[in-house]
């Protein structure tokens, strides 16, 4: 049996067209959806929060849009087929994180503020100082969070399309971006939300397609699966149990506690999930979007075990690793090959489909950490900090508008100059920071009433400071093969996820500086924001 | 334990929060949503946490064989997402039952009051709070009787 050589030089080459047309016709279509959504887009409520008229479900389906990207897509199916077991580990962080989104943030969130994380987390506080505080974390979050998916858009199309010259590679991360501002500039809230909710239903049929193929092919055995992919692996029952990626040696053992906690404290303090909960009219509609949001992307996460071992158990371990060595062929391969093969029609299109989808998951992301971080500038930082509130809607939605373009702008430069780091690791920063500077804030100023201002101040930024220096100076940045400046060496901290250290720091700092401020705490504005965020009376 | 406080309502546009904070409906309302929340969360990070640890520690155990290939690793990690399913079902559940009819009868109360500061709120409707319906819209009779509109 001769299997796929690899995409670069056969098949992508073939099926360019089929993938480039079917991907134009995602773009074509929900950039007329945007325009559509752009029309009854004229307020402050429709820009930032798409007018707060979704469904429960339908908010459910775009959080699922917004918060599965090509990394769990093509990462976790890829690390799935390369490591087993703990590639599966990755996922499961990124699900039970939502609980946290469920039972603490979602729905204070939804009653309390209005259209930014700091509505909430400046309630009350000095809002000029919180504010900025806010604003910062946020865009410094999002800004991570979107050059790693503006990168990974860079790699996708050489890996999917057989692209290779650095021109085509710019030109795609330029795309992207400029696609990504036309979404949020025209169709604000309510045009990223449809085209989230597009994504996902793609991601999600696409996925259950080939799922459902794998699952035939074992005859609905998932014992059999297991097996076949522990032989193939060429590693036997160890590619079922941990160890094969992270316990090396004590170091990465640590490293994937540190990871673990990111991941699940860092999800309900991402601003581009937050501002998705303002969508829905009420607190009770923001928990049933989370509950469908947690089946979606639970169901979502078990599908890429059967992605990922069927991928393990159906190409050959070279084949996988042939173009890109974290694997993140793996999905599409296995798409080929499970569609008839290289060469085949069904193969061909089999390739396309989910070639498009992942391109059209990046869309979708970078357009909402767009959208959060544009609106954070403008809501938090020009009008709130700049204009002291003094802002007709207008310009507040004007305003907006230009912090798209100028958030898109900074991104499409950065992502252009990072195309060819490995900035895989900042996702997982992202994370980090979310968890250790914007959960505590939330989570104290929501439930503790001696919260004051320098303790908000003193969380936010210090856990910011924290987990980006550390950061800086771990393997993520330098000293080893897989860094971004593989040539330099200044890693002096060991673990690749500062988390371990910054997440804990942000929550003494959040406290340590409320003990030791000299203000006291507002009780009656933490009485407001007590009663407001439990009752959902005067709720915007 | 429900009583009607008869603390003065004050004569504020806006609702006096500070004293719908400290009135026995809404103690009731935050006691029913910390005591869930706040446990809960704890013991599903810490399961969650202890999943982790157990992966990296605890090899031998983990590769333990249950049915077929199926290993206890794998068979926890489902479990993980068979508990996060299940723990986002019982707090709906939960908030469904004890949280929502109580917010919105404090809510439906305070919107009242804000609108239409005059009128005087029923006294001393000293229901069960717990008893209440799921989906009930609480207008004027649902009222609770925090704020004694007397002044």
């Amino acid at each position: 049996m001769n299997l796929t050589p690899h995409l670069a030089a056969g098949a992508a080459g073939e099926h360019r067209t089929l993938i480039v047309t079917l991907f134009a016709v995602f773009v074509a279509a929900t950039l007329g959806l945007t325009v559509w959504a752009g029309r009854q887009t004229k307020g402050t409520d429709d820009f930032y929060a798409g007018g707060r008229q979704f469904s429960g479900f339908q908010n459910g389906l775009a959080i699922s849009g917004d918060y599965m990207s090509a990394a769990s897509f093509l990462g976790i199916a890829g690390a799935i087929a390369l490591f087993g077991y703990d590639g599966f580990l990755y996922s499961i962080g990124f699900l039970v994180a939502w609980l946290v989104a469920l039972l603490l943030v979602a729905e204070p969130l939804r009653n309390s503020g209005r259209f930014t994380m700091g509505d909430v987390l400046a309630y009350r506080m000095r809002q000029r100082p919180v504010r900025t505080a806010a604003g910062t974390s946020t865009i410094v979050v999002s800004i991570f969070y979107l050059l790693a998916q503006m990168a990974g858009a860079g790699a996708l199309v050489t890996l999917l399309l057989g692209i290779t010259s650095e021109t085509g590679k710019i030109l795609v991360v330029v795309l992207v971006g400029i696609v990504m501002i036309l979404y949020v500039t025209i169709g604000g809230m309510k045009g990223t939300t449809w085209v989230q909710m597009i994504k996902a239903v793609l991601l999600i049929a696409g996925t259950l397609l080939i799922t459902f193929l794998v699952a035939w092919k074992f005859h609905f055995n998932p014992s059999a699966l297991l097996g076949a992919a522990a032989e193939n692996s060429g590693k036997g029952s160890a590619f079922l149990e941990p160890g094969l990626k992270y316990g090396a040696t004590a170091t990465s053992k640590i490293d994937f506690i540190s990871l673990g906690l990111a991941l699940v404290l860092g999800t309900a303090g991402l601003p581009h999930i937050l501002i998705r909960f303002y969508t829905v009219p009420t607190a009770k509609a923001a928990r049933k979007s989370v509950n469908w949001a947690i089946g979606i992307i639970g169901v979502f996460y078990l599908m890429t075990l059967a992605l990922g071992f069927g991928a393990a158990a159906l190409l050959k371990p070279g084949v996988i690793t042939h173009d890109n060595k974290a694997g993140n062929t793996a999905a599409p391969l296995l798409a080929q090959e499970i569609g008839g093969g290289a060469g085949s029609t069904g193969g061909a299109v089999l390739l396309a489909v989910i070639s498009a989808v992942a391109f059209a998951t990046i869309l979708a992301v970078v357009a909402g950490l767009t959208l959060a971080s544009s609106s954070s500038f403008a809501h938090d930082i020009y009008v709130n900090v700049l204009r002291k509130g003094q802002a007709t809607e207008k310009e507040e939605v004007g305003a907006a508008r230009w912090a798209t373009v100028g958030i898109g702008a900074v991104a499409i430069v950065l992502g252009v100059f990072a195309r060819s780091l490995n900035v895989a690791g900042l996702v997982a920063l992202a994370f980090a920071v979310a968890a250790s500077a914007n959960l505590p804030t939330l989570l104290y100023s929501l439930f503790w009433k001696r919260f004051t201002t320098q303790g908000a101040l003193w969380s936010i930024y210090g856990g910011l400071f924290a987990s980006v220096l550390l950061v800086l100076f771990s393997p993520v940045v330098s000293g080893k093969e897989t860094s971004m400046f593989p040539g330099a060496h200044f890693a002096v901290f060991p673990l690749e996820n500062p988390g371990l250290i910054s997440i804990p720091l942000g929550f003494l700092l959040g406290w340590l500086g409320s003990l030791l401020s000299k203000e006291q705490p507002d009780a009656a504005k933490y009485a407001e924001l007590e009663v407001r965020s439990l009752t959902g009376t005067g709720a915007h | 334990m429900i009583t009607a406080p008869n603390a003065d309502p004050g004569q504020h546009d806006p609702p006096d929060y500070s004293q719908v904070q400290s009135s026995p409906e809404f103690t009731e309302l935050r006691c029913a949503h910390r005591s869930f929340a706040f446990p809960l969360t704890l013991a599903f990070v810490l399961w969650y946490l202890g999943y982790v640890l157990l992966s990296s520690y605890a090899g031998d155990f983990m590769a333990t064989r249950v049915a077929g290939h199926l290993n206890v690793a794998l068979v926890l990690g489902i479990a993980q997402f068979v508990t996060t399913f299940l723990i986002a079902w019982w707090y709906s559940r939960h908030a469904a039952a004890r949280l929502d009819p109580r917010a919105q009868a404090i809510k439906a109360r305070l919107e009242g009051a804000t609108a239409a500061p005059q009128t005087p709120a029923p006294q001393t409707a000293a229901r069960q709070a717990g008893a209440a319906q799921a989906d009930a819209p609480g207008d004027g009779p649902e009222q609770t009787g925090v704020q004694e509109a007397g002044a």
